[in-house]
């Protein structure tokens, strides 16, 4: 049987073994609540894991089409980047993958090299997404956390005529 | 320079990917940057009369505590278990059942334990236990209980400011303890020595100098309502009017100054006095703002509850002097909360004013029998039910709308429908969220309780996650690009909310939607909304 084959049927058991990677990032308590609420509006971040990881592991072993990556990796990094991880605590999550994949499926692994080889790096390519996905989040809170004040008063003031001038640009990133 | 650099290994031994081992007790306070708001300003204590104004950092070491700051604590902590049963039973009772711990938006958004409602509390509860209770005192950590240290203190300070005061959490508990009362509480004993945030105490001090949060003076707050009546001609030809302090009128509007000064508020303010005028001159209705109890919004009610009456009795004192017959009110979050529940007890009773009636529909409000203040909401709803106003709700038809129910008028005044049944007759699309996410239910926006500062913007993108999580939704399935509330802060908070997890969705009031659906007696073809953005149909006209 071929890597790719194996990889599918033992999918539910190897994106389970992610997921609880992913969780047991957090506290247990938090992890536990996360395992089990399946609501995904009582459960936001469990769930937005659950179904991007899923999402992701298709990906990888389909073809990594950049637009469907992107809808299954960036709201779990969205999340991560504002939670109290770092960089790498919040990204590192793509490369456990790599264990659980050498786990499940040794002997196959050792059978194919090709074929593990070109997953090795599709995960490392996710990796760097990741971290693209990262810094763009950063740099949105920084974004907002900039304009924001200006823009909802010193921009209504400017307005009105109360101030002669706001130095504030017209275009930002905050929708009024 | 290749000195200063750490070797891989020394890099690779200081990351740890494990979570913490230890118990709740036991993992210390991590004050993170985002997630906090600055330590008052020292100036605006002191107008407020606040003990032990002082520079301060929450990441310093050293907080500068006055030197007998557990005595003050403990002194604090037994006056208000005395002179509020609520507390004192809030303290006894929980079984720690859970059923609290995951509602709170903060744990759900933040995933940090203590800010489960039960573990804030536990905060509290610990200390209670260690100085109040024989138990405590004999089995100490055994019984729950512990001593208060500097770290404990961080620990309450850093946890208390990470509570909105929404009230989901006592949904769920089967005791019914209400644990933004213990937050109140917590916030009260943090400021007798001294530990508010900025951006409570200076809005705080502001509104006690000028009358509102931002501190503008009466001609500045006259002046930026002129402009919108500039504003408002522009787009119908109509010149509204407004009256400003007039002795005799018969109903005094009181909103938050948001709405005056803050985009997207200041559209659903416009709205307002569109409403006004049309209700003027089609039913002479007699209204007047003003520009002294210029602020419904009370962040007194996150300070203490006598910085909460202090604030509050301006606007009783308002309505005395100008001799009004009842107050009609904006759309505000806690500002419904601080009425419904403690605006009677602090400084009623309002005997002279009247039970409200409407004058045009001749309803009379039952509700408000005693605060003797109705919900513009609840108002407007009681026109539209008897037909009194003129509207085409197509000029609303870009708009594909949801609603948030505010947690105050929500949870603290059980207003439900309302705002529901009025947007549905200003707009053809309306679109509710999970069921789970609304009404008593609702999420909290992750910035109410004076904790819509700039610099906790991780805090806020944390805690209004789980709301955003439910807009994202309807967004995503049915279109929808307008998100609808009836609160200010709501208002200020929601776009920087919605540019980081749901971009395309904009923010507005209820009113603004009234108002770009009225037709006004005498007004020219509108091209545009409130906006000026074109209304459906008119896009081609406007290039």
């Amino acid at each position: 049987m071929g890597l790719n084959e194996v990889l599918v049927k033992k999918k539910p058991v190897i994106v389970r073994d992610w997921f609880d990677k992913v969780v047991d990032t957090y506290p247990s308590d938090t992890s536990r609540f996360l395992k089990s609420q399946k609501d995904p509006f009582a459960n936001p971040v469990g769930n937005t894991t659950l179904r991007g990881l899923e999402g992701m592991f298709d990906e990888i072993l389909a073809g990594m089409d950049n637009t469907a990556l992107l809808s299954f990796l960036d709201p779990i990094i969205r999340i991560r980047a504002v939670q109290s991880f770092s960089a790498s605590q919040a990204t590192g999550f793509i490369f456990s993958l790599k264990n659980i994949l050498r786990t499940a499926a040794e002997k196959e692994i050792h059978e194919n090299p090709s074929e593990w080889l070109k997953l090795d790096s599709r995960i490392d390519t996710l990796g760097l997404l990741s971290f693209d996905i990262y810094m763009g989040c950063r740099e949105k809170v920084y974004e907002i956390k900039a304009f924001e004040e200006k823009n909802r008063m010193y921009r209504v003031l400017e307005r009105s005529g109360l101030l002669k001038e706001s130095g504030v640009p017209k275009e930002s990133g905050v929708p009024e | 320079m290749a000195d200063d650099l750490a070797k891989p290994g020394e890099l690779l031994s200081k990351l740890s990917y494990s979570r913490p081992g230890t118990g709740w007790m036991d993992t210390p306070v991590n004050i993170r940057k985002g997630m906090y708001s600055y330590a008052a300003n020292p100036k605006s204590l002191e107008t407020l009369g606040f003990p032990y104004a002082r520079q301060w950092n929450p990441t310093d070491e050293d907080w500068k505590l006055p030197e007998n700051w557990q005595e003050i604590l403990h002194k604090g902590f037994k006056e208000r278990l005395d002179k509020f049963r609520s507390f004192k039973v809030f303290m006894d009772i929980c079984v720690r059942c859970g059923a609290c711990a995951d509602k709170c938006h903060f744990f759900i958004g933040t995933g940090d334990p203590k800010n489960m409602p039960v573990l804030r509390a536990e905060l509290l509860r610990s200390i209670y236990r260690n100085d109040f209770t024989m138990a405590g005192k004999i089995f100490g950590r055994l019984a729950g209980a512990r001593e208060m240290t500097v770290d404990v203190l961080k620990e309450w300070w850093y946890y208390m400011f990470q509570c909105t005061e929404c009230r989901r959490c006592s949904v769920f508990c089967p005791y019914g303890i209400d644990t933004a009362e213990i937050t109140i509480m917590g916030r009260e004993l943090l400021n007798l020595i001294g530990l508010n945030i900025d951006w409570i105490a200076t809005p705080v001090s502001n509104c006690y100098r000028t009358g509102n949060h931002l501190g503008i003076q009466p001609h500045a707050f006259k002046e930026m309502l002129e402009f919108f009546v500039e504003e408002i001609k522009d787009i119908t030809d109509i010149d509204v009017e407004p009256s400003f302090n007039r002795k005799g009128a018969e109903i005094l509007f009181i909103t938050p100054s948001g709405d005056v000064f803050a985009d997207p508020g200041t559209y659903t303010c416009m709205g307002y006095m569109m409403l006004f005028k049309y209700l003027k001159d089609k039913y002479g209705f007699d209204v007047t703002w003003s520009t002294y109890a210029s602020e419904g919004g009370n962040f007194g009610f996150f300070t203490s509850h006598e910085t909460m009456k202090r604030l509050n009795a301006k606007m009783y004192a308002e309505a005395k002097r100008l001799g009004v017959k009842w107050i009609l009110g904006g759309e505000c979050g806690h500002m419904w909360r601080v009425i419904t529940q403690y605006m009677d007890t602090m400084n009623g009773p309002a005997d002279f004013l009247e039970v409200p009636k409407s004058p045009i529909t001749g309803t009379v409000f039952e509700n408000a029998a005693s605060t003797k203040m109705v919900h513009i909401s609840e108002f407007v709803a009681d026109l539209i039910r008897h037909k009194k106003l003129d509207l085409d709700p197509s000029r609303n038809d870009n708009l594909k709308v949801t609603f948030h129910d505010s947690c105050n008028p929500s949870r603290g005044m059980g207003m439900l429908e309302e705002p529901r049944y009025v947007i549905k007759n200003v707009c053809n699309h309306f679109y509710e969220m999970p069921a789970n996410t609304i009404r008593e239910n609702t999420f909290c926006c992750g910035s109410g309780a004076g904790l819509n500062a700039g610099e906790n913007m991780e805090q806020r993108m944390c805690g209004g996650f789980p709301r955003a999580n439910a807009v994202k939704y309807v967004h995503e399935k049915h279109g929808v690009n307008m998100l609808a509330c009836v609160c200010a802060i709501d208002r200020a908070v929601f776009p920087p909310l919605m540019d980081y997890w749901v971009p395309g969705v904009q923010v507005t009031g209820m009113t603004e939607l009234v108002a770009n659906a009225l037709i006004m007696p005498g007004e020219k073809e509108r091209e545009t909304d409130l906006r000026g953005e074109p209304l459906p149909g008119k896009e081609e006209s406007d290039e």
